[in-house]
């Protein structure tokens, strides 16, 4: 196991290489020049060649990717063009938004949405299978801004419980950190609830007709136990799969709910960046979401391996 | 992704049996948790993220807004555009016309405590003068600049000038703000490496999130003029403790933090959402820049055919402002049709020259221009940026309008930070180049030859994108500054007008007005040309 993380790990290297040099070539192919931005309407192009000179933009692109990927192997994500405030300082202010949001939506809809593809899947057929597959179908459908809205015209505006917008770090107390995160949570995990509901009943199917479950209910092990020790466990591996990316995909920034909610996270500082031609910050963040993807496949591997002992990496 | 939905209804039963359930407990241990809100901060959502904090390496209006917060001027304009004293306290001009000596007021301070001198102003304007466009007009006729004393700057002319403290007064980007002279030192192509200023407000580095929340505090040693404060001139009372400026990419979720009191000032409300705004007795809506916005289309006269002076008419003359008015605002209380160039309303507000433009009859001419020109069908390319919502509706408005005469439209979609990059390009459309663009102006950045950087008739090397040649025009700029009456001034601008029509030069296509909103907490909220922040109270 541990060679298997290792030769992972290993080979994540040419992953993020490759990756940083595509955003890099990328970004430099893609038409707009920050030097053009910053220098507004009156400059001269004299001066407009003086704001890419001490941008670096003005040197061969070779020497402008050997310049980054040097710094960035020290540990150095560079300064962001635009507020001169280092990468990883921005990116840092960014991640505590980021991460809450991942980690109350994907732990509320794991508890909701895993209990109610058993029940479905158990129940096949019935009303309440019906109402999860609806609600399923709802969540699926409906666009996140839609829900976002509606939590707000509700929640916000009409019963005054949640405020509209903004977010609260922890250190700012815990009341007042789940009172910002609830709404754009309740939001995001709509649609949470929906995937992982579907995948859990859809694999809770496939289970609950195979011969040690029968054999399981022949012994008079309760259906409980059997529904949760046996059959959930071993259709664990696609619905861990379906949270793994899930986690991944928050984590990358979810704009729309980011922007809804007025929430300064990731997804928000990539769209800034992206309009704003800002080089050093966009190269930072997307090796950071490959990164973070690379991580996250790593650890689903992983888990597959502590849940289903049949299978073994060599 | 604007969506109107009735925040202002009656509370429906539901809300009433929820209020009055068990959950009432919750409520109250969430309105618990919200905290005490402290009526000393006006927090604002404006039209755009600070992104660059340098005022004067830059012409971004978010970066002049800014400026106003953290830096002062000299001069300043009031309601009347007569330029007001603001940092001087007197000045005098020698019998030759040649030197101007200023004298600054007594207690002037910079936020890190050092007094403003004589050299801090005259750095901070040689700085502002490399970059913008009247500053460069100004430098022209300076011999030298500097102090006399600890308080008094001094200008030596070469020859006599007229609009010194027209200059300095200057309202919009790039304003003349002061700083000190080790920033004001920076090359103008590098951002200054700190925010300290001697303005009302200070800068509170610690707490700026870029693309997020900029937070200013009241500089407790600002000493403010006497007089009432008008547009950016007179006295800066600063009555709050803070101001925030927070950033929301979303106009709905900005909608309703107004509503619910989360926000007290929205600086740009789109025009679809002030009917939900004006119906709210808590909110005012009002227009507090009475020069507005001027939407301008801008051919490229260095590509064929748009430099044939006939082709680059023919367009002006099919297109009808009112056409684009309505496409942009819709709301003919918040537009203006207006062929001046100098903007509507304005001493050098003249309609010569824009008649079919503003009467919206020129479709036969444009069809006749093309006609005599021999126009072949080349592609006219017409840049689209889709991504700002006050630039996505003309393009296609003109567009369509140059189409119903003859022309061949390639009207090309992308974001405006790739427009800005295209724009500056003098290439072929075979390498990339471009025939036109459309794009905005605070009125106060257009208003009289010098700052109309479309009247700017240099050509390629030190023309604005587009790059027409027009000595003549350039004599009658140069004119203008030397020129030492209103009248005088008026009959050149009617004259620069008049040749900017006949070359094809550029074709104002609407003036319009963005009113702002703000909570009725808030009183004493300035007009002016930038939003100001002085003056206001929270109750």
């Amino acid at each position: 196991m541990v060679v298997y993380i290792v030769q992972r790990i290993l080979a994540a290297i040419p992953v993020m290489g490759f990756v940083a040099l595509f955003v890099f070539l990328l970004l430099r192919l893609t038409p707009g020049d920050p030097a053009a931005i910053i220098a507004g309407d009156t400059a001269t192009p004299e001066q407009l060649a003086a704001i890419r000179e001490s941008l670096g933009l003005n040197d061969p692109m070779f020497v402008q990717f050997y310049n980054w990927i040097t710094q960035l192997l020290q540990g150095n994500f560079g300064t962001s063009i635009l507020s001169g405030k280092p990468v990883i300082e921005l990116i840092a202010d960014r991640m505590e938004p980021t991460i809450s949001l991942a980690l109350t939506t994907i732990i509320l809809s794991v508890i909701i949405a895993v209990p109610l593809g058993v029940i479905a899947a158990w129940k096949q057929g019935t009303l309440i299978d019906r109402f999860v597959m609806l609600l399923s179908v709802l969540g699926f459908s409906i666009p996140v801004f839609v829900i976002g809205y509606l939590m707000i015209s509700l929640f916000s505006m009409q019963l005054g419980w949640f405020p509209v917008q903004g977010f609260k770090p922890i250190g700012a107390g815990l009341g007042e950190f789940f009172h910002r995160i609830a709404l754009p949570t309740f939001t995001l995990t709509l649609l949470y609830i929906a995937l992982i509901a579907r995948i859990t009943r859809t694999s809770m199917l496939e289970i609950l007709g195979d011969d040690y479950v029968r054999t399981a209910r022949a012994k008079g092990l309760p259906e409980s136990r059997v529904l949760m020790r046996h059959a959930l466990r071993n259709c664990s591996v696609p619905i861990i799969t379906v949270i793994g990316i899930g986690f991944a995909l928050i984590i990358s920034g979810v704009v729309v709910t980011e922007s809804v909610f007025n929430l300064p996270g990731l997804g928000r500082l990539t769209v800034d960046a992206v309009l704003s031609r800002d080089y050093p910050v966009i190269q930072a963040v997307i090796l950071l979401a490959s990164l973070i993807y690379v991580v996250i496949n790593l650890l689903i591997d992983i888990a597959y391996v502590l849940l289903d002992p049949r299978i073994r990496y060599a | 992704m604007n969506i109107s939905l009735n925040f202002n209804a009656k509370p429906a039963g539901l809300r009433n049996k929820l209020r009055s359930s068990l959950l009432s407990a919750t409520v109250a241990s969430i309105a618990l948790m919200a905290g005490p809100v402290s009526a000393e901060t006006v927090r604002a959502v404006m039209h755009s993220a600070l992104r660059v904090l340098d005022p004067i390496m830059t012409t971004a209006y978010m970066s002049r807004n800014h400026g106003y917060m953290i830096f002062d001027t000299l001069y300043s304009l009031d309601s009347n555009l007569v330029p007001q004293p603001q940092m001087v306290e007197s000045h005098t001009v020698s019998d030759d016309g040649l030197v101007y000596k200023f004298t600054l007021r007594e207690g002037l301070k910079f936020h890190d405590g050092a007094p403003v001198t004589g050299d801090d102003v005259a750095a901070s304007i040689a700085r502002w003068g490399e970059r913008d466009g009247m500053g460069q007009v100004l430098m022209s006729f300076v011999e030298s600049m500097g102090s006399d004393g600890d308080n008094v700057f001094v200008i030596n002319l070469k020859q006599p000038y007229g609009l010194v403290i027209d200059s300095l007064a200057k309202p919009s980007s790039n304003v003349p703000f002061i700083m000190p002279k080790r920033l004001a030192e920076t090359p103008s192509t590098e951002p200054i490496p700190e925010q300290i200023g001697s303005g009302p407000f200070k800068w509170m580095a610690d707490e700026f999130q870029p693309g997020v929340k900029v937070v200013y505090e009241k500089f407790e040693d600002y000493v403010p003029r006497s007089e009432a404060a008008s547009w950016a001139s007179g006295g800066k009372v600063v009555n709050v403790d803070r101001v925030e400026w927070i950033v929301m990419a979303d106009d709905q979720t900005a909608l309703n933090a107004l509503q619910a009191e989360e926000i007290d000032y929205w600086e740009q409300p789109p025009a679809d959402l002030l009917p939900i705004l004006e119906a709210n007795p808590d909110i005012t809506v009002k227009n507090l820049n009475g020069l507005g916005f001027q939407t301008i289309m801008r051919p490229n006269t260095l590509n064929a055919p748009m430099d044939d002076v006939r082709i680059r008419n023919a367009a002006i003359a099919a297109v009808n402002q009112k056409d684009v008015l309505d496409a942009l605002v819709g709301t003919p209380e918040l537009y203006n049709i207006c062929g001046a160039m100098f903007v509507c309303d304005t001493p050098l507000a003249t309609d010569v020259g824009s008649e079919t433009l503003t009467a919206g009859n020129g479709m036969e001419k444009a069809k006749a221009l093309l006609a005599e020109a021999g126009y072949d069908g080349t592609p006219i390319v017409l840049m689209h940026p889709t991504d700002v919502a006050s630039l996505r509706s003309q393009p296609v408005v003109v567009a369509q309008a140059m189409r119903d005469v003859g022309f061949v439209v390639d009207l090309q979609a992308m974001d405006w930070q790739t427009l800005v990059g295209k724009r500056a390009s003098q290439a072929s459309i075979a390498d990339g180049g471009w025939h036109m663009f459309i794009t905005n102006w605070v009125g106060a950045d257009v208003f009289n030859p010098l700052v109309n950087n479309m009247v700017n008739g240099k050509g390629k090397d030190g023309g604005w994108f587009g790059w027409p040649d027009v000595p003549k025009v350039e004599e009658l700029r140069t004119a203008y500054a030397t020129s030492q009456s209103l009248d005088e001034q008026k009959k050149i601008a009617e004259e620069i007008q008049k040749i900017a029509y006949e070359e094809g030069m550029y074709a104002p296509i609407g003036q319009y007005f963005v009113p702002a909103a703000w909570s009725n907490t808030l009183e004493g909220v300035l007009d002016g040309p930038a939003p100001f922040f002085w003056n206001i109270t929270k109750n």
